[in-house]
């Protein structure tokens, strides 16, 4: 370390004589004597260092621990292949196995609804805060996302509860807990696509524009093309972080144990529901390892869509 | 193609901030004009509002008349979009669109607005690029990313971009200066040829610069800092190199301050 620090001093001796520098010569007497608090400096790189692994290890534990015993207990039903086709009609909790198809099904239906849904209104709104809004309007959205973002997903689903059962009489559903799902998504959707808008130089805007180039033009074609693999990258992790959410669906989509396909009448099957309906038997070995495979697959979904997101983000980034 | 640009009396504002004070000058067609001076005296402001890119800028406004040829360009019916198409400009620092090719780079300013004719496109890149000095060495990797290019290379690329929407007008703020000798004298040369069809404008901190490429030449100055920027003499370049009306001209060429 010590030797990387003192090759730094012929820097100094370098600059050329009659070159005065700032400060004068007397400021460049201070540089000649600035050699020796680096020794000190190093103590608390190291330091810092050990802390920080420290931490990192901290960290690290509940995250392998929960993933062990997800996997040791779960992995083995995974292997079967009736549990990627079949599901779990007429299978009690003491019987073993059975498929996890329908929830599997259900869970990338109800996430793709809600990102039908909420990715345009996020990216829109995202667009007009960053390109077009000035004033009280866009603080008002701004503080309106804000808000959003911090509601309970409890708190979500009471709402889209009180509107679309109790206000319009409308029965529960996939599609209520996707609406509520979506009230979720919004502000993720926005705050990342806002910080990736944000991240355009405004050179491009500017070079865009001297070429006679309307600004809606500018804004579709040159600043969200070039931020185009962040908001996807943003999108994934926002469908990743709503497709565990689970009281969205004990209040508004009921579970059941077979195919369902259709998100606007009856019971509909998900995972995080699959999870909670074999919790209820869990002192039962056969559910138990259900329990632990449902959350397997769950994880692994979400799994798939975090790499599919930095995939995108990887490749779509811009190349030299 | 070229027009001549008329300024009268402009004053250019950024919020409550009055950056530049009552400059009134005439750009000729077909010649190259230079403006000089210190630091922070709203050379790339006023440059600005001759293509009102000015107005861009939150709280930017302008007052006065900017004519090009008999229209003004500050008329309530003129819509800024048009003035850019036909004044183009090209920045200090090279701003390639990084999700494109070269090809597409040059290409931007026409299919953004809607041409799709590949033939035409196919000329337009190749005249531009030539007109760029630059074909030769990208004419066999058209495909790849602008962003790929060498800085000078990034910046005539810039240079190709602007020329390609065949605009009347070039406004130059500092093209040269994040560049090596060797590009700023491919980047000199091309403004040399290029003013046979353009009217060129250049912002530069080069007097030499100045001296080598320009016709005419504008020396800005402020009083102090805070106090708007004011255009102090433009006159032709030789006649402002050598013999100046203004004392305070004479001592920024001669670098006496400044
Ligand atoms: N976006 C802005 N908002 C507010 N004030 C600005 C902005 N840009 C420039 N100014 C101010 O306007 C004045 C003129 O700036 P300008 O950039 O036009 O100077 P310049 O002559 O181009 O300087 P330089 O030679 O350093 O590029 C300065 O006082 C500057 O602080
Ligand atoms: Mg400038």
């Amino acid at each position: 370390m010590s030797a990387i620090t003192d090759e730094r001093r012929p820097d100094d001796a370098s600059v050329p004589d009659d070159a005065t520098p700032p400060g004068g010569r007397q400021g460049r007497d201070a540089l000649r004597q600035m050699g020796s608090p680096h020794r000190a400096r190093n103590v608390k790189d190291v330091i810092a260092r050990v802390v920080m692994w420290f931490c990192f290890f901290l960290a690290m534990i509940p995250l392998v621990w929960i993933l062990w015993t997800v996997i040791s207990k779960g992995a083995h039903l995974l292997g079967s292949m009736e549990w990627w086709t079949g599901n779990q009609r007429n299978i009690n909790s003491d019987d073993a196995g059975g498929g996890a198809r329908h929830a599997i099904e259900g869970t990338l239906q109800m996430v793709g609804m809600t990102a039908l849904i909420a990715v345009p209104i996020g990216i829109f709104t995202a667009v007009y805060l960053v390109e077009y809004g000035r004033g009280k309007l866009a603080r008002a959205i701004s503080f309106t996302v804000d808000i959003l973002s911090g509601v309970p997903s409890i708190v979500a689903a009471l709402f889209i509860y009180a509107v679309w059962v109790t206000t319009f009489g409308l029965s529960r559903s996939g599609f209520a807990a996707a609406l509520a799902l979506v009230l979720l998504m919004i502000p993720v959707v926005v705050r990342s696509t806002e910080e990736m808008l944000k991240l355009v130089p405004n050179e491009l805007r500017e070079a865009a524009y001297a070429l006679g180039v309307p600004k809606w033009v500018t804004v579709v074609k040159v600043v969200l093309r070039t931020a185009f693999s962040g908001i996807i990258t943003g999108v994934l992790l926002g469908i990743a972080r709503v497709m565990g959410e689970t009281a969205p669906l004990l209040i508004l989509a009921p579970y059941t144990k077979n195919f369902q396909r259709d998100l606007f009448n009856g019971n509909f099957p998900t995972l995080p529901m699959m999870i909670n309906q074999d919790r209820g038997d869990f002192a039962l070995a056969t559910a138990a390892e259900r329990m632990w495979a449902a959350a397997l697959t769950l994880i692994i979904l979400v799994l798939l869509l975090n790499i599919i997101g930095r995939v995108i983000a990887y490749f779509g980034s811009v190349k030299k | 193609m070229a027009k001549r640009i008329d300024v009268t009396d402009l004053n250019v504002y950024y919020g409550s901030f009055k950056a530049v004070e009552g400059v009134s000058m005439t750009v000729e067609p077909r010649s190259v004009t230079a403006f000089i001076g210190p630091s922070g005296c709203g050379k790339s402001t006023f440059l600005r509002t001759l293509n009102r890119m000015h107005e861009v800028i939150p709280g930017g406004r302008v007052e006065g008349k900017v004519m090009l040829d008999d229209q003004d360009l500050y008329a309530p019916s003129m819509d800024p979009v048009t003035v850019r198409r036909t004044i183009g400009m090209v920045f200090q620092r090279p701003n390639p669109f990084p999700t494109m090719s070269i090809y597409d780079n040059v290409a931007a300013g026409l299919r953004l607005n809607g041409v799709k004719n590949k033939k035409t496109l196919d000329g337009i890149v190749e005249s531009s690029l030539k007109g760029a000095n630059l074909w030769t060495e990208v004419k066999d990797r058209l495909n790849k990313p602008g962003a790929g290019l060498s800085g000078g290379q990034q910046q005539r690329l810039c240079i190709a971009r602007a020329i390609a929407v065949q605009p009347q007008v070039l406004l130059m703020d500092e093209p040269c200066s994040a560049l090596d000798p060797i590009s700023t004298l491919a980047i000199e040369d091309l403004i040399n040829e290029l003013k046979s069809e353009f009217t060129i404008v250049i912002v530069t901190h080069n007097m030499q610069q100045a001296a080598r490429v320009s016709d005419r030449t504008a020396f800005f100055n402020l009083k102090a800092t805070g106090e708007p920027g004011r255009l102090i003499e433009i006159d032709d370049t030789t006649r402002i190199f050598n013999n100046p009306s203004e004392q305070s001209t004479e001592d920024y060429i001669s670098g006496r301050f400044g």
